[in-house]
């Protein structure tokens, strides 16, 4: 009865939904025509502005110079947990990149150099083959040895050095704070929007508060980078402990296992390989935050890349750019096939050669012998200039070379997409008047979702409102809209077509792969290279971005499609045509929508950084408070952002669970 | 009814248990007393999932609970072990309160007293056939070696020797289920669950291992409580059958008792396809001795129809029917079996 009353529900909007959006219409048509009458309904005026960030900025102040904890200050807090920190990253440091000196003296000299480039290049090579055989072997030896061939290699070893110590920490803290969540609901339910804000505020936003907190440099950058990374793995801990089967949780008790012997012993193991995904996902964003915290002293590889952006020089930034990628591909893969291992029986042929203790021995001799070796042949231990190569002045020969002959028809596309379909959509949104826009949100908040939602959409676009970001925000919702209008049209048919075809398939996946490994900063630098800065280039970039989840969930929705239905449907005559249409677009739908949910939230946090490249919306708010080191004027920002995020994904998550209800497919 | 102490016989002891999900289910029972009606639960949008379980399961005995998806057997039975927390009622375990021991007590009495048959095998898919075994062993601290040698001990006895290296994804679902039963095992427990330990099997390896089922239980004489949905199951194997349904056990009797006598029309409709000369014995088909008269042969009381078909129907033989002490008490004819045999309505004993 609850089921078709639902279904009645999606199925077809009433009547009065379109009645009251008639009415609203109708007003907002009014009102944009008479706003001398009303201008506080039109725009929003600046009396109202509650001075939020500027609390927030005298917060700050207050708990950095005067906070007291009793013993010691909150400052001295914050400042000995970096202490902490600072061990095993100068540690980690000091073996991969700087060598050891035993003296805190700045130029002390060098008493054991860093780990020879050869010893890194085979130890990784020997754990690839290791985890997984002969193929990824080869392709983590490639990644590494682009590093040490193209001269990137000191910097990718600081970078590196920071990742070995983040990764770690990040993945512990999440993991302890996803078994609490999971053992105490109550936990859970406080730390789920927490991780939401985290999630959604974009990370410029909260490098101020660090930077004041923990001071500038590699530990901050560290800190900032785990504050972005770990969210994902509590979210994963707390997935994966809940997907452990109930009749294995059932067996453990029968077989009285305490509390903390059902955890170690069964939840852990059986839960495994989905918490190797969390710790997937740490390590690729963490490699994806490289760049940004070296804007507050990370160095390494983000740095040169920055660096190279703020110059245009294109081909050095390139270059460092693939250094990112080919560390994070190769990371990815390799943690891959760690979750992936075959766990096999003795008497199976797929046993490992390599056992883990052979493996240790093997990378403690390689150590053992390029270390000395090193010394007498210094080309073993760090990689000799004279052979590095580069590639820089072709790609900066090219940009000119294709500026110049094909500036005409690159400004003609920029300027016909820009007049024709952006700038309406901009002015469309800016000119709207604000109390329209709440009221649209909450109907559809209602209509989705009831109160809740209608009450949720309200609170947070009015949010956005008193704060004085509202224009700000339109500019925001705008770029990100035409983006991933983009994405979706390039994204969807790409899914239809590889769903359809294996080879496609293959292809496809690969390409999302590894656009999903690039850095966001990346895809910044051949759209700034074509079409230098302004709203165009932003948002090829955010396309770029964020087109690859657009991509997999229409795959997924397509290929999830059940076979007997594809089967019914060709008994009954349908050609292939009608079979997509009819059949597998319709079911996929929902799946699709997630998608296309993921694809405005890759956007969302790519336009923060775009704002490098001149946007004027709540990414450049963001962004100025940084430089500015304002902490109240980035918070503030950022959480707009925020808002706009979750009422987004909260509409289409509810929409799309509907569907799924009413399609009869699993949620 | 008066509150009893179980007699010694009974292993496990059952008393007006209830199982109510749904919020604040404890204050509802104390507000509508001991036994709720269906409205009232209806009304107050609980779930009875067991409703007022009366038992007493005999040391060595198996006690099969027989229901369709969703009767409540499996609520039943983890209500036994307090896997599910019984709402209200009294559970007793070879005389000791159940109800009333601590956690840490109840941890003790599942390591040591109670092993359990799960119907999806639940094997832990990271360990081997022999961590698997040996892992409540483990839980409880056993030295390696010692736990080792016991396990090995009981993959022989489930005729699995020569796979204790090998990963639970790499044996088949018979054989899967024989680690669970070798794991279940291998505390010696004193009474032990089967929670429709061969429903997920294919036919041919269910009744495979319905016979291995049987062969260790001759050798081991445990205390059982299995659960099924398949009736014939539950008369190939069971002792005692209770059944099930809408979380009420609405009959308990041997095999032969519910077929002869169901309690509900419910009932009877299990029973009617059953085969009458699979389940019916010599003794419930015999007529008395017409006396003077001479027996060919004789015959244990408990031989069942099936077995002495045969014998009964290519022969004019007389066959006395036997007790357990060889004094005859009856005899059957091959009219008797013939009746079984082709379905005539079977003699009523009451």
């Amino acid at each position: 009865m609850e089921a078709r009353q639902s279904f009645g529900d999606v199925a077809r909007t009433p009547a009065w939904f379109w009645g009251i959006f008639a009415v609203i219409v109708t007003l907002g048509i009014i009102l944009f025509f008479a706003q001398d009458q009303a201008p506080y309904l039109a725009k929003y005026p600046r009396d109202w502005v509650i001075p939020l960030r500027f609390v927030i900025s005298d917060w700050m102040q207050w708990l950095i110079k005067e906070f007291d904890l009793g013993f010691f200050t909150f400052k001295e807090l914050t400042r000995s947990i970096a202490w902490l920190l600072e061990w095993p990253l100068s540690a980690a440091n000091s073996l991969l990149a700087t060598g050891f000196t035993f003296s805190t003296e700045p130029g002390a000299p060098v008493v054991l150099p860093a780990a020879p480039w050869t010893a890194v290049i085979i130890i990784f090579g020997l754990l690839a083959f290791h985890l997984s055989g002969t193929r990824l072997a080869v392709l983590v030896t490639g990644c590494f040895a682009y590093l040490a061939l193209f001269g990137q290699w000191h910097s990718a070893m600081i970078t590196l050095s920071s990742i070995v110590i983040a990764v770690p920490l990040g993945v512990s803290i999440g993991f302890v704070l996803g078994i609490a969540a999971y053992r105490h609901p109550v936990f859970e339910k406080w730390l789920t929007p927490v991780l939401d804000l985290m999630q959604t505020v974009p990370i410029f936003a909260y490098l101020v508060p660090v930077l004041f907190l923990f001071g500038f440099g590699p530990v901050a950058a560290m800190i900032a980078t785990m504050i972005y990374a770990t969210p994902p793995m509590v979210r994963v801990t707390i997935l994966a402990l809940k997907q452990v089967p109930a009749d294995l949780l059932e067996y453990g008790n029968m077989a009285g296992c305490a509390r903390g012997q059902l955890l170690r012993k069964i939840q852990v193991p059986v839960a495994q390989k989905s918490l190797m995904v969390g710790v997937n996902q740490v390590i690729m964003l963490s490699l994806n935050m490289v760049i940004i915290a070296s804007m507050i002293g990370a160095g390494g590889l983000g740095f040169d890349v920055l660096s190279s952006l703020r110059r245009l020089a294109i081909g050095d930034g390139l270059e460092a750019g693939l250094a990112i990628t080919f560390l994070a591909i190769a990371l990815d893969r390799l943690s891959q096939a760690f979750a992936d291992r075959p766990q096999t029986s003795r008497h199976s042929q797929s046993y490992p050669l390599l056992t883990p203790s052979r493996f240790t021995l093997a990378a403690l001799v390689t150590l053992s012998i390029s270390w000395p070796a090193s010394h007498f042949y210094p080309a073993l231990g760090v990689y000799p200039e004279s052979l590095q190569i580069t590639t820089s002045h072709f790609w900066d020969d090219l940009v000119k070379w294709i500026n110049i002959n094909f500036f005409d028809q690159l400004e003609a596309i920029k300027t016909f997409i820009l007049i024709n379909i952006m700038m309406p959509v901009k002015r469309f949104l800016l000119k709207t008047p604000w109390v329209i826009v709440i009221a649209v949100i909450s109907l559809i908040g209602y209509r989705l979702g009831r109160f809740r939602l209608a009450v949720l959409g309200m609170a947070l676009t009015v949010f956005i409102a008193a704060v004085g970001l509202w224009s700000k925000a339109m500019i925001t919702v705008y770029l990100c809209g035409v983006s991933v209008l983009f994405a979706a049209c390039i994204g969807v048919p790409i899914g239809i077509l590889a769903a359809s075809n294996p080879r496609a398939n293959r292809a496809t996946q690969v390409a999302i792969d590894t656009l999903q490994t690039l850095p966001s900063f990346v895809y910044l630098i051949p759209v700034v290279m074509l079409f230098r800065v302004g709203d165009f280039a932003a948002m090829l970039a955010v396309i770029a971005y964020s087109v690859a989840p657009a991509i997999r969930y229409t795959i997924l929705g397509i290929q999830q499609v059940p076979a007997h239905l594809i089967e019914a449907s060709r008994a009954m005559g349908c050609t292939p045509n009608q079979i997509r249409w009819r059949v597998q677009l319709p079911i996929a739908l929902p799946q699709i929508m997630l998608g296309i949910n993921q694809t405005i939230m890759m956007a969302l946090s790519m336009l923060v950084i775009t704002a490098l490249v001149g946007t004027r919306d709540l990414g450049q708010e963001v962004y100025i408070a940084l430089t500015k080191a304002d902490t109240g004027r980035g918070i503030v920002a950022g959480v707009c952002v925020a808002c706009i995020a979750i009422v987004a994904d909260r509409f289409i998550s509810q929409w799309s669970h509907k569907k799924k209800m009413e399609l009869g497919l699993p949620a | 009814m008066t509150r009893t102490t179980p007699s010694p016989p009974s292993a496990l002891h059952l008393q007006g248990i209830w199982k109510i999900f749904g919020e604040d289910a404890d204050s509802f029972l104390q507000k509508f007393g001991p036994s709720p009606a269906d409205s009232d639960l209806q009304k107050a949008g609980l779930i009875a999932a067991v409703r007022d379980a009366n038992l007493d399961i005999h040391r060595g005995e198996i006690f099969v609970i027989m229901g369709l998806s969703g009767s409540g057997k499996s609520t039943l039975v983890r209500c036994m072990s307090r896997l599910i927390e019984p709402t209200a009622g009294e559970l007793f375990f070879e005389g000791q309160d159940l109800l009333a021991i601590s956690e840490k007590e109840l941890t003790e009495m599942r390591r040591h007293k109670m092993g359990m048959v799960f119907q999806h095998f639940a094997l832990l898919p990271h360990l081997s056939v022999l961590g698997n075994v040996a892992f409540p062993l483990e839980i409880q601290g056993v030295e390696k070696s010692v736990r080792q040698q016991r396990a090995l001990d009981m993959i022989e006895l489930v005729g699995l020797s020569g796979r204790e290296d090998y990963y639970p994804r790499e044996l088949s679902g018979g054989q899967q289920q024989r680690v669970g039963i070798a794991r279940s095992l291998a505390v010696e427990p004193d009474i032990w669950f089967l929670d429709e330990p061969f429903s997920a099997l294919d036919p041919l390896i269910r009744r495979e291992m319905q016979d291995e089922f049987l062969r260790l239980q001759g050798l081991l004489r445990k205390t059982i409580v299995f659960i099924t949905h398949d009736f014939d199951e539950a008369i190939r194997l069971a002792d005692r059958i209770a059944i099930m349904k809408d979380g009420a056990i609405i009959q308990i009797g041997a095999p032969e008792d519910l077929i002869l006598n169901p309690a509900t029309d419910y009932v009877a409709e299990f029973t009617r396809d059953v085969s009458r000369a699979k389940v019916l014995s010599a003794k419930t088909v015999m007529r008395p001795v017409t006396p003077g008269e001479s027996l060919d042969e004789t015959l244990a009381h408990h031989t069942k129809v099936q077995d002495l078909a045969h014998r009964a129907v290519n022969s004019d033989r007389h066959m006395g029917v036997i007790d357990d002490d060889g004094v005859i008490i009856g005899a059957v004819d091959n009219q008797a079996v013939l009746d079984v045999l082709v379905g005539n309505e079977p003699p009523r004993t009451n």
